[in-house]
């Protein structure tokens, strides 16, 4: 599926209330979504396994890696099987993704592991694979399940070769020290050419050819060899029972019934039940409930040894208790923290509000319960005159914000409004009197409203991307004049064979937000490939463009923008305002708007008659009926000034913004 | 409109103010007034813009219709105990199909039921092609005094867009013949904004109306209703929508043009001169009670004579058959009766008295609402007195009403007051005693007033 259907419906979503894609017909009061009904009784009846049997020395650490649809999680299930970890059957499709929208997008968004048990010349190996979300968005996630690695699976696709994901992934791989091993996936498709795949691979990432493992993950074609390799390449972890406890905290998920689960890497010592613990980010001190492993689902055991990777049940209530990159130790053996991670950085506002104010705190109470589950979600309070209290959310990219409202569509039947999306953006304040109200002298913007006046402001600041592209060499010249549209600069630009070519660009963030994919997709033919990383926030000449109707802004549609990208923008918001309000008994004027100065224009013409014709007898009750209707419509309008409009205008002009 | 008692057929009860009445809705006199609308249900040919509820039918069982027409009326006049009536409105369908004789036995049944003054209105509704002088002569006799003729267009081209089973020059032929029979008291209607008419073509058609009508004009701007013919034209996109601007342009012209011939615009779409107002049609405009008899036809009052107390809008069956039927088993066809709530009966006198030049007084509002005044609900700052101020609108002390500009954009300007009005009762009853109606109203039979007010009998669907 194509970024463009996705953006598109899920636009349509906004507007139409939908039935929920599965009833929810579970008692309020048990949890509900795929992850947490999966759970309840791993713990019961299942025998403690003695993980004391694997020392660090039959220990692999290891993640898969690739662009997405080459096949990481067709391999994961191919691992599965052949060890044992899951029955080998015709259903095994993306056991690893447990969400509704993971299976339904064939994506990975929230990442799994595994423990698998495999005999290799005669020694019993751990294998815990550590799966990774698939999409550029959540590489975030990536890098923090590669930290738990010592090694990755880097799928390539054979057909398709090297792609921009492929390429991000690998660095992230590579500038985290891991072993890499280069795995050739799909050779069992008819245009199929490992050979081509293998020379890309060793020009951009110097690996020898013969490195490389072809194999077909959906045939099971060679899939033992991967195994292997994973055995003789990739180093156990470097740790020792002996020395105290040390756990990175590399994911966590809620459960309703027994709070928090701490997925942990032992990077020192062991843990087990009773143990008393304490974060060394909050410092607060747990008793140990559950240690085990997930082969994906929970299996307890008696203990978790150093090297090994599982899960720890520790009565914390909040997910906030298990912040990811914490490093857990014991009560009174207190150890250098692990380096953490950067926490996730929303690159994406919106506004979200409940489609009517009386759902306000049923959608708050979903809110609050998927974003336990998915912490990269930032949740402020916000309110719009037009659309009432609400929440502005930052996501780490327009996919994740499109799979969390799909998860409140499909989790808790919930259907809301979202604003356009906006960047965050930076102000460095001159003034003094502003500086002092902020307390800090460089603020960030995350919505348009808020954005503060040329004239105390020293500095605008957007944030930018680098952008990596990987595309067929005969669509370059689309893509540099697509790239340069977008205040693009060109960094880099590599023939990865005779005809591939990788483009590197600085992008500012807001030029891709929202389109960018889409469009670089359907003039490549499909054949382009994007991925991005933050490169930081650069000047920028930007400027708050007002919507205007006869002279009254508009709130919900003030943007923040590039100067250069201002007048066709407005020309663009008024014409499509002009479409989505009625006309009135009165001319209004439809304007963008910089400051004073008055960029665009249109005329919505006054009505000059309107009234019906006949109003007979016969025709008075259906009369009054429209006209009722029409009374009660007109309470639901925000009003601007005296100018009347329908509360789906402004959604049906953003809409419209990214259909074109 | 056709024959027959039949949609919008119906007596028009009037209410006469009475101060000595104690009774609850500004009181009427021991008269009720009413204004039956008997409908004939049957057309010859479907119109291509018609959606009204009508019947093409081989055979007509016009003995059968006829009769029962004659015990519907008497049926409801007695159950509304309206005791005379003010005027009678044969529509339809074409009524003009029916025979005179059917149309002189429907209005003996009515001056049986109630009184019938010698000089109250009664219109038929005639299509030209069943218009000759013979068959206007018979209707005369049969006690008919005024004539509403679906003119139309005076284009051949036009009236064969509109489906239309008559040409130009028999329509001429057939309102000549009307007005030496029914001198001062002959009505023609004219239909604007065909897809494809051009300025100069509406124009051109006015101007030969005028030279041919008589003192009562009605222009109707064409209204493209879903389901019809012309409309599936038009949306399919065989034909030009009409421009908003251009079909606004027409009818200013059209109302200049009649201004300055001596008609008054007395309602949206109608025209008179010398005093010929549709008195039958203002009685929906007023508020007043008119009783619906025939297939589809809708009425609104009072049930007396079943023990209601407080209006009602009640609709007959649709189908003639089905009709006929029900009329024979238990003497009429009502198929829904709707209890109008105070405020629903004050929602339809502002929303249709606001039609009329005349707008609402104070008087007639008074008497659906004597304990929250005009002045109350539309004279305290709100939607009412901001049209007002854009000049759309005026209270004063005649009462409310729109200005010639405001007329035109009545549409625009009534969700805005229904949605003053509601505030203001609801305000109101809040403070009368916090349970839902202001003062006395509870009671709550606006206009009606006491068993005996007069009325109309309408068929037809006015004009």
């Amino acid at each position: 599926m194509t970024l463009a259907g996705r953006t598109a419906a899920w636009w349509a979503r906004l507007r139409s209330p939908r039935l929920p894609a599965t009833p929810l017909c579970l008692p309020p009061w048990l949890p509900t979504g795929p992850a947490a009904c999966e759970r309840p009784y791993s713990s019961h009846g299942k025998e403690k396994l003695d993980m004391s049997t694997y020392p660090v020395e039959s220990i692999r650490n290891f993640s898969i890696i690739a662009h997405v649809d080459h096949g990481k999680s067709t391999l994961a299930d191919r691992l599965l099987e052949i060890t044992g970890t899951i029955a080998k059957t015709d259903h095994n499709k993306q056991v690893l993704d447990k969400l509704q929208v993971e299976r339904e997008r064939g994506i990975t968004v929230k990442a799994q592991s595994a423990s698998l048990f495999y005999n290799y010349e005669g020694v019993n190996y751990l294998l815990n694979l550590i799966d990774t979300p698939g999409h550029v968005d959540f590489s975030y996630e990536v890098s923090r399940s590669l930290s738990a690695c010592q090694g990755v699976i880097l799928v390539v696709d054979a057909n398709e070769g090297i792609q921009a994901q492929t390429v991000a992934n690998f660095y992230l791989a590579f500038e985290a020290q891991l072993a890499i091993i280069p795995v050739i996936n799909k050779i069992d498709l008819k245009n199929a050419d490992p050979e081509r795949v293998e020379k890309q691979i060793e020009k951009l990432f110097d690996i020898p050819v013969d490195e490389c493992v072809r194999i077909s993950a959906k045939k099971g074609t060679n899939v033992e060899t991967v195994l292997q390799k994973v055995i003789e390449k990739i180093p156990p972890p470097q740790c020792n029972t002996a020395d105290p406890l040390k756990a990175l905290v590399f994911d966590s998920t809620f459960d309703h019934y027994r709070g928090v689960v701490a997925n942990i890497a032992l990077f020192g010592g062991e843990i087990q039940k009773g143990h008393k613990i304490v974060s060394a980010h909050t410092k607060k001190r747990y008793e140990v409930n559950e240690v085990g492993i997930l082969t994906p689902n929970e299996q307890p055991t008696h203990k978790l040894y150093a090297g090994q990777v599982g899960y720890v049940i520790a009565g914390m209530k909040e997910v906030t208790e298990a912040q990811i990159g914490d490093t857990l130790f014991l009560y009174k053996q207190p150890v250098e923290p692990l380096p953490g991670f950067k926490s996730a950085k929303p690159m994406v506002f919106a506004g979200m509000y409940p489609v009517d104010q009386t759902e306000y705190n049923n959608l708050k109470s979903a809110l609050e319960r998927l974003t336990l589950n998915d912490s990269s979600v930032t949740v402020h309070r916000d309110s719009s005159l037009a659309l009432g209290a609400g929440w502005r959310l930052g996501f780490l990219g327009l996919l994740h914000m499109e799979v969390f409202n799909q998860r409140l569509e499909q989790e808790y039947n919930m259907s809301v409004i979202l604003t356009a999306p906006t960047v965050p953006y930076k102000a460095v304040l001159s003034s003094a009197k502003l500086i002092k109200e902020y307390g800090k002298a460089e603020i960030t913007i995350i919505n348009p409203a808020q954005f503060p006046d040329k004239l105390s402001v020293s500095e605008y600041l957007e944030p930018t991307v680098l952008g990596t592209i990987v595309t067929p060499q005969e669509y370059i010249g689309k893509i540099i004049v697509l790239c340069q549209d977008r205040r693009a600069v060109q960094k880099d630009m590599v023939y990865i064979d005779e005809h591939r070519v990788m483009l590197k660009y600085l992008f500012p963030l807001n030029e891709i937000v929202v389109d960018f994919y889409d469009t670089l997709k359907s003039l490549s033919s499909g054949y382009a490939s994007f991925d991005y990383e933050d490169a930081g926030y650069q000047a920028a000449d930007l400027i708050k463009m007002d919507i205007l109707l006869n002279g009254n802004p508009v709130e919900e549609l003030a943007t923040i923008i590039h100067k250069d990208k201002a007048y066709a923008a407005g020309k663009f918001l008024c014409e499509r305002l002009k479409d989505a309000i009625p006309r009135q008994l009165f001319e209004i004027a439809i304007q963008a708007a910089i400051g004073k100065k008055i960029i665009a224009r249109e005329t919505l013409k006054a009505y000059r008659k309107n009234v019906v014709a006949k109003c007979y007898g016969g025709d008075i009750t259906r009369r009054m009926k429209l006209l009722k209707r029409q009374a009660e419509g007109k309470k639901l309008m925000r009003k601007i000034g005296n100018v009347e409009v329908p509360r789906d205008a402004f959604i049906r002009v953003l809409k419209r913004q990214t259909d074109k | 409109g056709a024959l027959g008692l039949v949609r919008g057929a119906g007596v028009v009860v009037s209410p006469p103010p009475n101060p000595q009445s104690g009774l609850p809705g500004g009181g009427d006199v021991a008269v009720p007034h009413g204004a039956p609308c008997p409908q004939w249900p049957y057309c010859r040919k479907r119109c291509s813009y018609c959606n009204f509820n009508k019947y093409v039918v081989p055979v007509v069982d016009e003995a059968a219709v006829g009769s029962c027409l004659v015990r519907e009326a008497r049926t409801l006049l007695r159950l509304s105990r309206v005791q005379s009536v003010t005027s009678v409105f044969f529509g339809g369908g074409t009524p003009s199909l029916a025979s005179p004789g059917t149309v002189a036995a429907v209005l003996e049944a009515i001056a049986g039921a109630a009184h019938l003054p010698a000089d109250a209105e009664v219109t038929l509704e005639a299509n030209p092609s069943s218009a000759s002088p013979q068959r206007l002569q018979g209707f005369r006799a049969a006690g008919v005094n005024r004539l509403s003729i679906g003119v139309q267009s005076l284009d051949d081209a036009e009236l064969r867009l509109l489906g239309r089973e008559h040409t130009a020059a028999e329509a001429r032929g057939a309102v000549e013949a009307a007005r030496g029979l029914f001198p001062g008291r002959t009505s023609i209607d004219l239909i604007f904004g065909l897809p494809g008419q051009s300025r100069d073509a509406w124009s051109r058609g006015l101007e030969a109306a005028l030279g041919l009508c008589d003192d009562h004009l009605s222009l109707y701007q064409l209204t493209l209703e879903r389901g019809t013919a012309l409309a599936a034209q038009v949306f399919g996109g065989n034909l030009p929508t009409p421009p908003q601007d251009l079909v606004a342009d027409m009818y200013h012209i059209a109302c200049a043009a009649l201004l300055s011939a001596g008609f008054r615009h007395y309602e949206v779409s109608n025209f008179a001169r010398k005093g010929a107002l549709s008195t039958h049609n203002l009685s929906y405009w007023r508020a007043e009670q008119y009783i619906g008899v025939g297939p589809g036809a809708h009425g609104r009052f009072v049930p007396w004579g079943e023990g209601g107390c407080r209006r009602e809008a009640r609709v007959q069956t649709l189908e003639p058959d089905a009709w006929m039927r029900e009329v024979q088993s238990r003497g009429h066809g009502t198929r829904r009766r709707t209890v109008l709530s105070p405020l629903e009966q004050l929602e339809e006198v502002l929303a249709l008295g606001l039609r009329t030049d005349e707008g609402v007084p104070h008087e007639r509002w008074g008497r659906f609402s004597p304990h929250l005044s005009l002045e109350a609900v539309f004279g305290a700052p709100g939607e009412a007195a901001e049209l007002q101020q854009q000049g759309w609108l005026v209270l004063d002390g005649g009462g409310l009403r729109c200005r010639r500009e405001g007329l035109a954009l009545l549409d625009s300007l009534l969700p805005g007051l229904l949605c003053q009005l509601q505030r203001g009762w609801a305000r109101a009853a809040a403070a009368a005693h916090g349970d839902g109606t202001p003062g006395r109203i509870s009671t709550g039979d606006g206009g009606e007033a006491a068993p005996g007010i007069a009325g109309a009998v309408s068929g037809g669907s006015g004009e």
